[in-house]
């Protein structure tokens, strides 16, 4: 939910530190990555791609696009050896 | 001549009176670079900073845009930072005049009028103020070297409490280098007035880590640039509020315009600065013969009075509005504003433009009563050029 001016801090401060995570920058992607798991190996070469860190690693498995800060680049979908990750277009809000 | 009690008065020039103020104001930064004519201001502030009158960290910048950009981040860090400039140096500050209100900075700014280049002149007019009238800062026009000693730590006081930063201006050489009688309050007195000053916000408060100045996207650039305009709006009032408290000490009104025999006046003249007083010498001459003038002098620009402008000049047959500035291509500044503001009474007095001054061309009693004249027949027309060989 995006805060109205009055609830800003004054001139755009940031007044809080270590509040970046705060900044949603999912909704700027046209496309999003849509992961087949069938045909995902985890070769794990997709993670250490994604320029914004945003496909969580646990236990050696890669597991689900965090959609709060992908921006939609599509490197995933480039660098997938196995053809597990195709780029569709986001539905426009 | 009045009967001046040396102990309160000093003789200075109006830079010196900016710098008188500024020696109380006592700013924990001021970083600056010399531009005629705003030489005496910064001279004889880095004569008190040599002589340890005050506790000012004083930067001698390499540019006015290093010399803003400074005082910006002394005044992000979260102390009174000041400079003060002219002209071209106004020019060069352009890129960091909207980062200084944009980022809610309280920096007050002594400006001396000089006009812009090419062709290069020292001289008075209002071209370089002008071209800042839409970047968010206070605006504040003073005809004498009292009022800028005064409105220097009125203002001061006014921006710290709307958080933004305000340009005090005086006229280039007219009133910046002429000695004039100055009546100083004691240090105890003003500096009880400005307050400690308490920031908002301060970078170098290693306990509250803050960041100044982060990329704001479209998401929210417009709902911080609302916050500016609401401080803008809220000004108008602590501008009033300001002026009340400091009557207390001076016993001088802090209207947003001065009113010169303008109540029962048929034909007025509408300048600002030290060209005021010239058009109050023709109004006193004029009004012995009987003739019905007066005189609207704007104080506060920005944020402009449009409401009590109007009020104060609905009653008049006719208004000349004087600009020392053009806006090329379209109307001058100070009368398009009188313009707009009289734009919703149903009977509007008749508005002639006239601009005079240009490049430090000196304005006449002898013209403005020409002015008064030609207002008089009642009769307006393109705008006119005062003094000018076409």
């Amino acid at each position: 939910m995006l805060k109205s001016s009055s609830q800003i801090p004054l001139g755009g401060n940031i007044i809080k530190p270590g509040n970046s995570s705060e900044y949603k920058t999912g909704n700027w992607k046209t496309f999003s990555p849509v992961w087949d798991k069938d045909k995902c190996a985890q070769c794990l070469i997709c993670p250490v791609n994604c320029p914004e860190n945003c496909i969580p690693v646990k236990e050696g498995k890669r597991l689900e696009t965090n959609f709060d800060f992908c921006k939609g680049c599509g490197i995933c979908s480039q660098v997938c050896p196995f053809g597990a990750i195709h780029m569709k277009k986001c539905q426009t809000s | 001549m009045k009967n001046l009690n040396k102990n309160k008065y000093q003789a200075l020039i109006g830079g010196h009176a900016a710098a008188e103020a500024m020696r109380q104001i006592n700013p924990e930064v001021v970083a600056a670079y010399p531009i005629t004519p705003q030489t005496p201001i910064i001279e004889k502030f880095a004569e008190f900073a040599a002589d340890k009158k005050v506790d000012t960290e004083f930067i001698c910048a390499e540019s006015e845009h290093s010399a803003l950009s400074a005082t910006v981040g002394a005044s992000a860090a979260g102390v009174r930072a000041m400079t003060a400039t002219s002209s071209q140096g106004l020019a060069l500050m352009n890129e960091i005049l909207s980062v200084a209100s944009g980022l809610r900075l309280p920096i007050v700014m002594p400006m001396v009028n000089r006009a812009l280049s090419a062709p290069i002149n020292i001289h008075c007019d209002h071209s370089d103020s002008m071209s800042a009238r839409d970047l968010g800062w206070i605006q504040i026009f003073c005809e004498t070297a009292q009022e800028v000693y005064e409105y220097t730590f009125f203002a001061l006081k006014l921006a710290e409490k709307v958080l933004l930063p305000a340009m005090v201006m005086q006229d280039g050489f007219s009133t910046s280098h002429n000695v004039e009688p100055v009546k100083i309050y004691p240090d105890k007195i003003i500096k009880k007035f400005i307050g400690q000053y308490k920031p908002k916000y301060s970078l170098l408060d290693i306990k509250k880590p803050i960041t100044v100045g982060p990329l704001v996207l479209p998401d929210y650039y417009f709902e911080i640039k609302y916050q500016e305009i609401e401080a803008m709006e809220e000004a108008r009032k602590v501008y009033l509020e300001t002026g009340k408290e400091l009557k207390k000490i001076t016993g001088n009104n802090y209207p947003y315009f001065e009113k010169y025999k303008l109540d029962d006046a048929e034909a007025a003249i509408v300048v600002s600065s030290s060209s005021a007083g010239t058009a109050k010498a023709v109004i006193d001459k004029l009004r012995k013969e009987g003739k019905k003038v007066g005189l609207l002098k704007p104080i506060l620009f920005r944020p402009f009075p449009q409401k009590e402008i109007r009020e104060s000049l609905k009653n008049l047959k006719i208004i000349a509005v004087l600009d020392r500035s053009v806006s090329f291509g379209g109307e001058a500044p100070l009368f398009s504003e009188i313009k707009n503001s009289l734009y919703p009474l149903d009977k509007k007095p008749l508005l002639q433009s006239y601009v005079f001054g240009l490049g430090g061309r000196d304005l006449f009693e002898q013209e403005v009563e020409e002015v008064f004249e030609e207002l008089l027949k009642n009769k307006t027309g393109q705008v006119k050029y005062i003094g000018l060989r076409k």
